[in-house]
């Protein structure tokens, strides 16, 4: 049994009730359950007990009985995050912030707001629009992840491309840490002297402390978008025409590639209107002002022509909306199709896509798998989707497998691990393929900063042996991580 | 993997390596701010030269000790530019460790964002990696963050890797007595926006019939061209110390120029700087603890001091 009932006097479990409230702190072996995991596909995490505070008071209260009993702390947002970060190992206290979901205030002049990290991505946006301002970061998971899971992974968006990830759109957070005290990194303002512990907090995954409140910038809303379908006979042309506007000195807002097969899938979902019969469709989107607009989107058209593409050209807001619920609603449209899916997360330099994605097909096939392709391709950032049963026996083992080859090629023609989604338990063991022993050790260096014990969630990011003191705490991840 | 290499960042990992205090020079433009190091401190310097630049990929890879004009000149030619500020002398790893803005990062973006990948010479003198060359990377914790402003305190950098950006078409300076309020609110992406107490200035740059169109909106709100911005004065501070509510012996004294949605001011006299949040400085004292145990790293000089 992997979570068997709480004691009825488990000590931690009553002062953290004491120090919340009795109907606050779950212990109760289904709830426990439900945390053990994130979006991603691993299994095998153990929660303990889970809580919900509504202050940073709360937080502070939860993380210091946390430290009274020797038990390591791990935030946690929406849960929708795709590399374990916030899949807690070896039954910590789950620090849980979606009750704190405020937005605190608004500064429309400064372009600036303060949220708790429990309020939705999307829902920000949502509360700003009146003073014609958004929140740039936008992941396909805007409608229910929150923005201090977006700060602990520096989440990105196909709007990131022109606006920059998460990072650049945090003035500030609050953080409670490990100690228990309560600090700001940052200033609301946009400048703090001394060293950037905001820019280091960011992207953290929840190794450093608990996001209490984020002081985010807001962006002004453009004045003019324009929205392309671009269609391709093949993805090679697709993947040349993004490289080809890149080197002619466009920095569109955002430029998505989708392959056939999650164009079929995504059109019988949605019905965006996307041409089934085409082997790639590209989504450029330009905005701001008339001129610009008109003649970036111009160019954008010329060098797809040139390539073969059939060019549509959204015609209204409702058009533009269509086309962009196709694409956001990749990840619904091919539940369809498998049962599982394994959404991966490599960046590429932006020369290399068409060579990169023949590989990732070739990859694909080799181990037997279904690939469909949905990604941000102006910034060379790769989702392959690997689709799959797990009823099946012995996938797990090719999809991991191809998954690693899929690594492997990236970090082989200079590209990285992740540009978005993080590192957490995924790709941890992946880290060495990039970063050097020096490298991990001035990472794990940080961390230690913040964090001297590692109590923090602990187990994620930096391999086991990064840090002497991380073996003899946590030993070797629990077994079925890899699910 | 193996670590970053080439010659001349291991003739300069090994110059850092060599016993004492280090310092790493670079164009002596700031060579006073956050304090100065000891007489006997040892001087080195970073590599110089831009290592490879591929404009169809629109990062730059070059040597921490070349002059930023010269990078400058080197990305016009294919039409781009990196966020940093071009100052005469000032070199591109020395314009990082300093860590100021240039004028532009209103519309162009924070100069802690411009830094895709460091390498940087530890305080035993090892190569280490920060960071990687994608215009997009998440892989592991920001390092590259903590490097900008540091003034060479964590690690001497030798390498590093930029994001570009094309550069515009047009641009054009213009000043007036609006206030900056009215001319953030009203122009939808200027570059920077500049205010003394009485004039602003904008910089608008882009597409020529978005500058055009938006440089008589700005006349409309009685705003001129202008040849350029005005002289900053030399201190730096956070835009809160002028404000009304500031306790008046915190206040800054003499000439200022606040650079708007920054959160910055430069001042002529600043007043003497509010205490840190004593949380903050632990931060800072394990930060340098960790990263550079034996205190060799540019002494005598603290990012928290940097005014």
């Amino acid at each position: 049994m992997r979570f068997p009932r709480a004691k009825e006097h488990d000590p931690l479990v009553a002062d953290l009730k004491r120090a919340l409230a009795p109907d606050r702190v779950r212990s109760a072996p289904l709830e426990r359950s439900i945390m053990s995991r994130d979006a991603s596909i691993f299994e095998g995490g153990r929660a303990g007990p889970v809580c919900f505070p509504l202050s940073t008071e709360e937080v502070q209260r939860c993380v210091q009985t946390a430290g009274r009993h020797g038990r390591a702390v791990v935030p946690r947002g929406a849960g929708t995050g795709l590399a374990g970060g916030a899949v807690p190992l070896e039954a910590p206290v789950v620090v849980v912030t979606t009750k704190m979901n405020r937005l605190l205030s608004v500064d429309a002049d400064r372009r600036m707001a303060w949220v708790q990290p429990g309020m939705i991505n999307l829902d920000l946006s949502r509360a700003v629009a009146a003073h014609g301002l958004h929140f740039a970061p936008d992941p396909s998971s805007q409608q229910v992840c929150s923005l201090g899971g977006n700060v602990g992974t520096n989440a990105g968006g196909p709007h990131c491309l022109a606006h920059g990830v998460t990072s650049a759109h945090v003035l500030a957070v609050e953080v409670v840490l490990m100690s228990g005290e309560a600090v700001v990194l940052g200033d609301p303002r946009g400048f703090a002297p001394g060293l950037d512990l905001r820019g280091a907090y960011v992207g953290s995954e929840g190794m450093l402390g608990v996001t209490t409140a984020v002081a985010v910038r807001l962006t002004p809303n453009p004045p003019t978008v324009q929205t392309l379908l671009l269609a391709f006979d093949s993805v090679d042309a697709a993947a040349q025409t993004v490289s080809a506007v890149v080197a002619d000195g466009i920095v569109p807002a955002a430029i998505e590639m989708m392959d056939n097969n999650i164009i079929r899938a995504v059109e019988e979902f949605v019905g965006a209107g996307f041409p089934t019969e085409a082997a790639a469709v590209v989504i450029a989107e330009v905005d701001g002002l008339p001129g610009g607009v008109a003649a970036e989107a111009g160019r954008v058209a010329e060098l797809a022509a040139a390539r073969g593409a059939s060019v549509r050209w959204a015609a209204d807001e409702q058009e533009r909306a269509l086309l962009w619920k196709g694409r956001k609603s990749a990840f619904g449209a091919i539940a369809r199709i498998k049962p599982d899916y394994y959404l991966h997360d490599t960046v590429v330099p932006r020369t290399r896509l068409a060579e990169i994605m023949n590989r990732v097909y070739e990859i694909v096939e080799d181990h037997g798998l279904l690939v469909m392709n949905v990604f941000h391709a102006g910034d060379g950032n790769l989702h392959p989707m690997l689709l799959f049963d797990r009823r099946e026996p012995g996938v797990m083992a090719r999809v991991h497998a191809a998954g690693a080859a899929i690594i492997e090629a990236s970090l082989a023609v200079g590209g990285v691990l992740s540009g978005e989604h993080g590192i957490g338990i995924e790709k941890r063991d992946f880290m060495p393929q990039m970063f050097s022993e020096d490298d991990l050790d001035a990472q794990a260096r940080l961390r230690r900063a913040f964090d001297p014990d590692e109590m923090a969630n602990p187990g994620k990011v930096l391999p086991l042996g990064a840090s002497c003191a991380e073996v003899n705490a946590l030993g070797q991840a629990p077994e079925g991580v890899w699910g | 993997m193996a670590g970053p290499s080439s010659p001349a960042l291991d003739s300069f990992a090994a110059a850092v390596a060599a016993d004492g205090l280090v310092a790493v020079e670079g164009g002596r433009t700031h060579w006073e701010i956050g304090g100065l190091c000891p007489a006997e401190t040892r001087l080195v310097r970073a590599p110089a030269g831009v290592r490879s630049f591929d404009p169809a990929e629109m990062t730059v890879r070059v040597g921490a000790g070349t002059l930023v004009e010269e990078l400058d000149a080197a990305l016009a030619e294919a039409g781009q530019r990196a966020n940093l500020p071009v100052a005469a002398n000032a070199t591109v790893g020395g314009v990082l460790a300093v860590g100021r803005d240039g004028l532009h990062a209103l519309g162009r973006g924070r100069l802690r964002d411009a830094l895709l990948e460091a390498v940087y010479a530890s305080d035993e003198g090892r190569l280490v990696k920060a960071g990687g060359p994608t215009v997009k990377n998440v892989s592991g914790f920001d390092l590259c963050r903590l490097l900008v402003g540091s003034l060479g305190t964590l690690g001497l950098v030798g390498e590093v890797v930029l994001r570009t950006w094309p550069r515009p078409a047009a641009g054009i300076w213009m000043a007036g007595q609006c206030a900056p309020r009215e001319l953030r609110r009203r122009l939808y992406w200027p570059s920077s926006i500049l205010w003394d107490g009485r004039t602003s200035w904008v910089h608008l740059e882009g597409h020529e019939p978005d500058v055009e169109a938006e440089a008589s909106l700005a006349r409309s709100l009685g705003c001129e061209t202008v040849d350029g911005p005005p002289p900053l004065p030399d201190f730096r501070v956070p835009a809160g110390a002028l404000d009304a509510q500031a306790p008046d012996a915190r206040k800054p004294r003499g000439r200022f120029v606040v650079q708007v949605g920054t959160g910055t001011a430069y001042v002529s006299a600043p007043g003497p700087a509010p205490d840190p949040d004593p949380a903050v400085v632990v931060l800072h004292r394990r930060l340098k603890a960790q990263f550079d145990p034996r205190g060799r790293l540019n002494p005598g000089r603290d990012p928290l001091a940097a005014a």
